[in-house]
């Protein structure tokens, strides 16, 4: 929570106190001084800037967050139509970095030292220097440009009353959720390699295979819980990696969502959608790393003891 | 015993590549300052979109540019970038950090809990913010990516400088009346310095992707300074008609990435190879 009061008076102090007068900002060099006093007082500029951020306060804890100059649009509803993009790509793409990772972590664990995981590391080297942005075009390249399986980007819109529906819409969020997976996975599945081979070295191990338990049940039951902490942590932090990633990510396949929206924000030096979107971005991560903490302790009731 | 020398063996393979490709890069970016095929900056419309001949070895740019040239010249830019904002984070880290571990109380819970915020603001929300303010330039880049590696380098400083600070060498020089600073400069940063060189080539090839994005979604270098980010933006409006333009830039970047990537495990080994036996 203190975290997130400092992010919105950095947030804040950037983008409205810095730039002297923000209406000037908004309406460039070219703009009247008439013009820039009824911006100002539009948007209560003239107030003193304290007052001012207990405002956004204010409005950011009511959902009125004012509105956009550009759309002449609510910033809240402008949000809300780019987020039913932005979360689905996010949540689909981190479900696709899991299932990849933890897939190729194991296997290249079970298989220590021998070709397949040797294989899988330097795969996953490559894929590491492997600029997210860059793999997204060469997936437009092969699937779109060559293969035409999929479009080269877009987003026909969840409702099939606009002409898109589920199956389209989920359909255009493959290829970027794949260009996002496939990079922050390679970085996982190392993780997820050195943690489970961490714990297999434990006495708990070879104790649980000494009583019998079979090689899956002894995965299953002690390595993967115990290796979950180092996992997770990283997980948090990719988290992070993987929203600016889906603001990259949606500008290369043309999506309209929380990303494009605040690129759009800057050509058209809409100020307001800026330090709001930025806010909900920052206020993402810090939640992430919160819910890690938590699950930190789910995972490992150690880590609750130690605390008390 | 022969597992463990064919591992060793392996990363020293893996070092030696790495160590390569990062000299290679160097060599072109200072050899641009002397040299480049062609210009990188002369447009040449009508020998645009050239297949790959002797004159241009990977043929021409939608305006005629030479990509060969484009290629070596926008190296500058990436290494620039690296080493400025290693330069920033290690700066403003170290310093940070060490402050942290020798007063302790009140500044160490300051200096991590400022470490923990600034980690909420990753490089390309920083430029987005100073983006919209000042407008869009390398220096905004360079600026955000700088800021978001000052608590990497703070958290790795504060943690093994308290590592350093506990052994008996330490306490050996405060017995003989050394004062705190001067232990912190003579004993523990050259003790810790081995971590930080490894953590900078990390930092190092992180900016690197960071600035291409940076530059591939226009908030970074402006035309017309050469950079790979541009390249591969300028790549993508030509992908039906040039999809090769596409290819290049990516190359240069995952090369350079991964060298720098290689040597910094190398030199973690190097440094410490207990930690490469317990692996």
């Amino acid at each position: 929570m203190l975290t997130l009061l400092a992010a919105s008076v950095v947030i804040f102090t950037v983008l409205d106190v810095l730039p002297g007068n923000a209406a000037e900002v908004m309406l460039g060099e070219s703009a009247t001084p008439e013009s820039v006093a009824a911006l100002s007082a539009k948007l209560g500029l003239d107030r003193p800037a304290p007052a001012r951020y207990a405002d956004w306060m204010k409005g950011l804890a009511s959902g009125e967050l004012g509105t956009s100059i550009a759309y002449d649009t609510p910033i809240a509803q402008l949000v809300a139509e780019r987020l039913v993009v932005t979360a689905p790509l996010a949540l689909l793409a981190m479900a696709l970095t899991t299932l990849l990772a933890f897939t190729l972590g194991l296997y290249a664990a079970s298989q220590h030292g021998r070709a397949g995981d040797v294989g899988i590391m330097t795969a996953s080297q490559v894929g590491i220097a492997i600029p997210n942005f860059w793999f997204a075009i060469l997936l437009i390249l092969v699937f779109a440009v060559k293969l035409r399986w999929f479009s080269a980007g877009g987003f026909p819109g969840w409702s099939e009353a606009d002409g898109g529906g589920v199956g389209p819409a989920l359909r255009a969020l493959v290829l970027p959720a794949v260009a996002l997976a496939v990079v922050q996975s390679a970085i996982l599945a190392r993780i997820v390699r050195s943690a489970v081979l961490d714990v297999l070295r434990e006495d708990f191990v070879r104790t649980a295979r000494a009583k019998g338990a079979t090689p899956r049940g002894v995965l299953w039951g002690h390595v993967l819980r115990n290796a979950m902490v180092p996992v997770l942590t990283v997980m948090g932090l990719q988290f992070a990696n993987l929203l600016t990633g889906t603001v990259v990510i949606e500008n290369v396949f043309s999506l309209p969502g929380l990303g494009r929206l605040v690129f759009q924000a800057i050509a058209n030096r809409d100020l307001l959608v800026v330090r709001d979107i930025v806010m909900l971005l920052a206020a993402m991560v810090v939640l992430i790393n919160f819910i890690v903490d938590v699950l930190y302790v789910v995972i490992d009731p150690r880590l609750r003891v130690r605390r008390e | 015993m022969s597992g463990r020398h064919a591992r060793r063996r392996w990363r020293q393979v893996n070092f030696a590549i790495g160590a390569a490709l990062v000299a290679a890069l160097l060599a072109l970016a200072l050899l641009s300052f002397a040299w480049t095929p062609h210009s990188a900056t002369d447009l040449d419309i009508p020998h645009r979109l050239q297949p790959p001949s002797a004159a241009h070895w990977l043929g021409t740019d939608g305006l005629g540019r030479d990509i060969v040239s484009l290629l070596i010249v926008g190296s500058r830019v990436s290494i620039a970038v690296g080493l400025i904002t290693v330069g920033i984070g290690m700066g403003f880290g170290v310093a940070l950090g060490l402050l942290a571990a020798v007063k302790r109380g009140w500044v160490e819970e300051a200096v991590m809990r400022l470490a923990d915020f600034t980690f909420a603001f990753p490089a390309l929300l920083s430029a987005i913010m100073l983006t919209a303010i000042y407008g869009p330039g390398l220096v905004t880049s360079i600026v955000a990516i700088g800021i978001f590696n000052v608590p990497v380098f703070a958290r790795i400083t504060r943690a093994s400088a308290l590592v350093v600070r506990s052994r008996e060498f330490v306490l050996a020089a405060r017995a003989l009346g050394k004062g705190e600073w001067r232990i912190t400069i003579e004993h523990v940063l050259p003790n810790i310095a081995a971590i930080l060189i490894v953590q900078a080539t990390i930092q190092f090839a992180l900016a690197i992707l960071a600035e291409a994005a940076l530059s591939y979604l226009g908030l970074g270098t402006q035309p017309p300074t050469p950079s790979w980010g541009r390249m591969l933006n300028e790549a993508q409006q030509q992908l039906f008609q040039a999809p090769q333009l596409a290819v290049y830039p990516g190359v240069a970047i995952a090369l350079t990435v991964l060298g720098l990537n290689l040597m910094g495990d190398g030199l973690r080994d190097i440094f410490d190879p207990r930690l490469t036996r317990r692996r």
